[in-house]
């Protein structure tokens, strides 16, 4: 790497650093300002500096605020632990050697390339009472003719983390298979040349190697599940009664639906600390980049 | 780490050659795979299903095939429409965030300059903004320049919410190809532009892959922007149009399985053939930037 004393690498970074600093940084700049203000479209009188005031609202006398950052955890939880699990059996399926094999990669990591959107609608046609799934299951016996996932409040939780589960699980076995390809063949040999069974290589060889790949993967996936609203928002609105309402869904209804602005910044910026703040801890206690 | 792998175990001395504790056995890489494939194909066969066979059929079977469904979101509905839309943002938003990343991700790997390390920092950060929640102050933005209710809002969100990525990975491709192959063209007299062209660039190629499919499946199907940036049905992209129909779900599957055939599609299409390269790019260390 050089010291540049040209102005060639500022040309070359310039339409990215003006690019991020106009539509990144600038609106997030303004969110922070705006959660210090009173800005609501349909109380223009009110309109102002307002201080802390929005976020003791926010923290003191906002039961809907704890109830969907509770619900956001939950959900980033659920889904970022059993993405890994099926995603790391997944690649390490796909790794192996068989007939097929290019072909059944393809085909498991398709739903991958599938919007929120898409998935809602999906699912929405496979968990449908009359026509869908369980009226199949019910003709061989299976479950009742009446099971209908999303109208059930005990059921709508499980059918919207399977449902993303359909479409997160290619996330990580992609990433995981990518690095599982680094691994150098000769520890597997030398390791298996003096008798390691295929789990103690796993233990000894596999996962060390994996260690930071899934560190990160986890990191970037619990953070796109903490922001990601196109699949809720669709399937089941954060209903029933806010059930499977995340922060970010809240936000953008009461962004979008009551037009309050400086509230909704101010809960913006909370979920960004949030984020913020879980993210270096997560690395720090994840002693990302450590050598074992 | 590998000393306490060749740590002998007390066993008899294993024979050289590959052994059965070595090998996996077929049915067990089949039966979880089999399985897996199962929850990944049922929904997409469950979708075919509803928008090929005729309405009012309950048959497992898409038969007798009809393209009655298609006809009726394509021209009643107006697919055909988002389709054109979502291809223009998808395309374009491709365009510029590969050549954007390109650019500045070669000056990351190349260059030492003051500010770039505050630049990767930042960058960083910017992985923590919810998107979502970006949608007020954007919007705001977007009311200034003129551009509520244009497909251009939607490339430029989608593109700056890509770059942080894609610079990432590019610069770390640079970064994997040795410099000395670029001296070597610059001592034959290639400036460092045309060194860059002949040497650099075709060795991206995997990385320019990934960073451009990336960007086109993100803003295809990309939906709160599309939805809140644009209000005009003529301007519609296929996530909204299909959200639509799912708003009005009770009334007809048929439709809202077609259009989401019409809407997966592409991106599947391109998935498959790009996903090998997918894997290469990613195992090329570029994860580890």
């Amino acid at each position: 790497m050089r010291v540049a004393r040209s102005r060639t690498p500022y040309v070359l970074i310039a339409p990215a650093v003006i690019a991020m600093l106009g539509f990144l940084v600038y609106p997030m700049g303004s969110v922070i300002y705006y959660s210090l203000q009173h800005y609501d479209v349909t109380q223009p009188w009110d309109n102002g500096f307002a201080g802390l005031e929005n976020f003791r609202v926010l923290l003191f006398e906002d039961p809907l605020f704890w109830q969907s950052l509770g619900f956001s955890v939950k959900w980033v939880v659920v889904e970022v632990v059993l993405q890994l699990l099926f995603g790391l059996a997944l690649a390490l399926i796909v790794n192996e050697t068989f007939i097929g094999r290019a072909v059944s990669r393809a085909l498991v990591f398709s739903p991958w390339a599938v919007s929120g959107v898409l998935t809602t609608g999906i699912w929405i046609l496979l968990y449908n009472p009359s026509t869908g799934i369980f009226r199949y299951l019910a003709d061989i016996g299976i479950g009742g003719y009446d099971t209908a996932p999303l109208a059930d409040p005990s059921t709508v939780f499980a059918a919207a983390v399977v449902a993303e589960l359909w479409r997160g699980v290619p996330f990580f076995a992609i990433l995981l298979l990518a690095d599982l390809q680094t691994v150098s063949g000769e520890l597997y040999e030398a390791a298996s040349v003096d008798g390691a069974s295929r789990i103690r290589r796993f233990v000894h060889i596999t996962l060390p190697h994996l260690k930071d790949a899934i560190i990160l993967s986890t990191l970037l996936r619990a953070v796109w599940e903490f922001n990601n609203v196109d699949l809720l928002y669709t399937l089941t609105g954060g209903g029933p009664a806010h059930q499977t309402t995340t922060l970010p869904l809240y936000v953008a209804a009461k962004a979008v639906q009551s037009h309050d602005f400086g509230y909704g910044s101010a809960l913006t910026t909370a979920a960004f600390l949030v984020l913020t703040f879980f993210s270096i801890a997560y690395l720090r206690l994840s002693k990302f980049g450590a050598r074992s | 780490m590998t000393t306490t792998l060749i740590r002998p175990v007390a066993k008899a001395a294993p024979p050289i050659t590959r052994k059965p504790a070595n090998r996996v056995s077929r049915w067990q890489i089949y039966l979880p795979l089999g399985l897996y494939l199962l929850f990944t194909l049922v929904p997409f066969y469950w979708m075919v299903v509803f928008a090929f066979r005729p309405r009012g059929s309950d048959s497992l079977l898409p038969w007798p095939v009809t393209l009655d469904n298609f006809e009726h979101v394509w021209t009643g509905m107006g697919f055909s429409v988002f389709f054109q839309n979502s291809l223009l943002v998808g395309v374009a938003s491709l365009i510029s965030t590969t050549v954007i990343a390109l650019a500045g991700g070669y000056a990351l790997a190349r260059y030492d300059f003051r500010g770039r390390q505050a630049f990767l920092v930042g960058m960083l950060c910017t992985q923590f903004i919810p998107g979502a929640m970006m949608l007020i102050p954007l919007f705001e933005i977007f009311r200034t320049l003129g551009l509520v209710n244009s497909l251009w809002a939607l490339v430029i969100a989608e593109t700056v919410f890509q770059l942080p990525l894609s610079l990432i990975l590019i610069s770390g491709f640079v970064k994997n190809i040795p410099i000395e192959l670029e001296q070597a063209a610059w001592v034959d007299g290639c400036s460092r532009l045309r060194g860059f062209f002949a040497v650099v660039l075709p060795m991206l190629r995997p990385a320019l892959v990934a960073v451009g499919s990336f960007a086109f499946i993100h803003s295809w199907n990309n939906f709160l922007f599309a939805l809140m940036f644009v209000n005009e049905q003529d301007k519609f992209t296929l996530p909204v149009g299909l959200a639509f129909t799912i708003g009005e779900f009770s009334a007809d599957f048929g439709a809202l399985a077609a259009g989401g055939v019409v809407a997966a599609v592409p991106v599947v299409l391109v998935f498959a053939v790009i996903q090998r390269y997918l894997v290469q790019g990613l195992s090329a260390g570029a994860v580890k930037g």
